[in-house]
């Protein structure tokens, strides 16, 4: 298709890409042309995520914008760079070619990322450079002949600055304008990287050499051999106290709400089967969830802000050896560490990891890792069976005792890990990694990536988790039990019969059979398992019990050791249906989801059966 | 021959060239997209706390963290 030769208000929508080398700014570039108008998903067959949006040029020209995955060259060796290598060919199965490529360029690291601009060049199609972070390289001294690049390079070229709006404006304006005509390709065997060198002699005056720049300063610190792991360790510790306490108030808050709001719409309805369904099912399950939404954001929240300020590859460069402990590398480090949010993206972001084992491995230990998911059930027996005190000051016992519980976890999967890759003859897996400029984190895109946290989080509680809990109330209320029974109305139900069937099998590891029936919606979704035990609870022990009760009624009815046997389970037990589908997806064998499936859940028994055995010789329970 | 991985911390080198370990070598061909090529200039930046593996590298604007298997494939000479 031509482009009109000025823009006109026809509803041609202009089908344009972002093309960049990873680091370069693209994505907040990206959040700042199309702000919240950006569809999520993912590429046709693979799991690179495909984001997409829609924006307006100041004269109302309609234009859709794909952010392709950032790449190092068109000779790909990764998935994420094969998306970007075919759409960029025009060769990609379900996505049209771009009309326009926006080639993104930091002008800081221009010796790199003009290499790959030369590649796009060498496709002859029409291209706009967007020269991003020009402010920084004038503060660093440095001065680009942007006319003349402009010339010699035959595409145009807009400097712009991707951390505000106005920043953008001039790509903007570049966009009202007749589409650029392709630039002449170099000869086919031209060495790009000798013209790299050509362009900056000629066009780029660069003072910035010689006097410490910022990151040198900060890699003194942060890749210090014995300052680096240090400073590591306590930002991963001051992670996880933060994720405890700065959370409690906003959950203490939207607890009390959820139940205000729950007696509200209750009010008018009479005692009996729909205001059970409501109180019991619908409102105390998504509630015991909804409530954990600020302790999961928290986290997000580090993990966001580590990886744009480019200190997590500087995490990766430290741990590298302990990566190679578990036979990985640290490219391994960042699925891992995302993991710890939830083990989706985390098994989505291993396709970076290029070695086919490393991956695998990668996949099978990332649900060891404590998702975010499993905090409800932590936060509630921490809450209940570990008293709320503190050493040293300032240091809570809870806090201690969940920082362990994720060290548990982090050791298991480098034992498995180990286990795993020996013997395998290995061959060498790189970690080739690019330790990118030290940045401040872009407050927008943080807000943007947590507002679409938050979404899926809630989507989950309102689809999933709702329609589990519904479920279990049925099964938890029916059939009713007969007339003139004494025992709690539970004991009747179907759920009371499963979870006593399901007993013989847990008795050893200290179960009970209301755990019994949590277990099952756990299953599908690990933070169910919290709701599911208020739920059976409400209806087994008193008629309003919600999920606040149930705090007190399990320090009194439960064991120590069958707290703590259950913790033990939750380190490695139930991955969520949705885990198991992600790792069928991504390995497209399912021959690996059941070897995954059998060794989770029998490290679990096995975990919890030591655990509960342990604590009751120590406790002295009988 | 003085290889990458052997240089020391703070120390700068010329790249000579960058060999290949096997036939087609996939990592050697990354190394040259990402600017490792004869005639730039390296700086081993920090070491890894165990073992000094991995290294940073300082290259013209960027830098990257390297094992030292993968540095063992680019060949130095002195600077001039």
């Amino acid at each position: 298709m031509t482009s009109p030769a000025s823009p006109s208000p026809t509803t041609h929508v202009l089908q344009t890409a972002l093309v960049g080398n990873p680091n370069c700014g693209k994505t907040s570039l990206f959040n700042q042309l199309t702000g919240s108008r950006q569809k999520v998903a993912n590429y046709a067959g693979v799991t690179v995520e495909r984001k997409e949006g829609f924006f307006s040029t100041p004269q109302g020209r309609p234009i859709r914008v794909l952010d392709l995955p950032g790449a190092y060259s068109l000779a790909s060796t990764s998935p994420d760079e094969d998306v970007t290598r075919d759409v960029c060919l025009g060769q990609h199965r379900t996505e049209k070619r771009p009309e326009l490529l926006i080639s993104v360029i930091s002008a800081t690291n221009l010796r790199l990322h003009l290499r790959f601009l030369l590649e796009l060049r060498q496709l002859e199609v029409p291209v706009i450079v967007a020269l991003n972070m020009m402010d920084e390289a004038k503060r660093n001294g440095m001065t680009i002949d942007i006319a003349g690049l402009e010339q010699e390079l035959g595409m145009p070229i807009v400097p712009v600055i991707s951390l505000n709006r106005q920043g953008v404006q001039p790509l903007l304006e570049a966009l009202d304008r007749p589409l650029p005509p392709p630039p002449k390709a170099l000869a086919p065997n031209a060495d790009l990287h000798a013209e790299v060198r050509r362009l900056l002699q000629a066009y780029v005056t660069d003072r910035s050499a010689g006097h410490a720049r910022l990151v040198d300063r900060l890699d003194r610190w942060f890749l210090h051999p014995v300052w680096g792991p240090v400073i590591l360790l306590v930002v991963l510790f001051v992670m996880f106290q933060t994720v405890f306490a700065w959370a409690q108030p906003l959950m203490d808050a939207l607890g009390s709400g959820i139940t205000m709001l729950g007696e509200f719409i209750l009010r008018p309805l009479p005692d009996g089967v729909l205001r059970s369904l409501l109180a019991d099912g619908v409102i105390a399950g998504a509630g015991t969830v909804i409530v954990f939404l600020p302790q999961i954001l928290v986290l997000f929240l580090w993990i966001l802000a580590l990886e744009e300020s480019g200190y997590l590859p500087r995490a990766a460069f430290l741990l590298d050896r302990v990566m190679a402990l578990a036979g990985l590398s640290g490219r391994s480090f960042i699925p891992l560490l995302s993991s710890f949010a939830c083990a989706i993206p985390g098994i989505m972001a291993a396709r970076t990891i290029q070695n086919p084992r490393d991956r695998l491995v990668t996949i099978l230990i990332a649900p060891l890792m404590t998702c975010s998911a499993r905090l409800p059930v932590y936060t509630l027996l921490i809450g209940a069976f570990i008293p709320h005190k503190t050493v040293l000051g300032i240091f809570g016992i809870q806090g201690l005792v969940l920082f362990g519980l994720y060290a548990l976890a982090i050791v298991s999967g480098i034992i498995a890990a180990r286990i795993m890759t020996r013997g395998v003859k290995s061959e060498e897996h790189p970690l080739l990694l690019e330790l990118p400029p030290y940045r401040r984190p872009n407050l927008k895109s943080l807000a943007l990536g947590l507002w679409q946290r938050a979404v899926m989080f809630l989507s989950r509680v309102g689809t999933i988790i709702v329609s589990l809990n519904v479920l279990l109330w049925g099964l938890s209320s029916f059939p009713l039990p007969p007339a003139g029974a004494t025992g709690a109305a539970i004991d009747y139900s179907l759920a009371g019969r499963i979870g006593h069937l399901m007993l013989p099998i847990f008795a050893p590891i200290g179960f009970n059979w209301q755990i019994c029936v949590s277990l099952i919606p756990g299953l599908a979704a690990r933070e169910v398992a919290v709701s599911a035990l208020a739920t059976v609870y409400a209806l087994g022990v008193s008629e309003d019990a919600a999920s606040a009760k149930l705090l007190p009624l399990l320090s009194s009815q439960w064991s120590i050791a069958t707290a703590l046997s259950l913790l033990a389970w939750y380190v490695y037990a139930p991955q969520c249906i949705s885990t198991l589908a992600v790792m069928r997806r991504e390995t497209r064998s399912m021959k690996v989801v059941l070897g995954a499936t059998a060794y989770l859940f029998g490290l679990a028994y096995v975990a919890a059966f030591i655990v509960y055995h342990v604590a009751r010789a120590v406790t002295g329970d009988a | 021959m003085w290889y990458l991985n052997t240089l020391s911390k703070g120390d700068h080198a010329i790249i000579d060239r960058v060999e290949e370990l096997t036939l087609a070598d996939p990592i050697s061909a990354r190394l040259g997209e990402l600017g490792f090529v004869p005639g730039e200039r390296v700086e081993i930046v920090a070491t890894g706390p165990i073992g000094a593996d991995p290294i940073a590298v300082s290259l013209g604007t960027s830098r990257f963290a390297l094992r030292k298997g993968e540095a063992a494939r680019i060949v130095l000479r002195r600077p001039v």
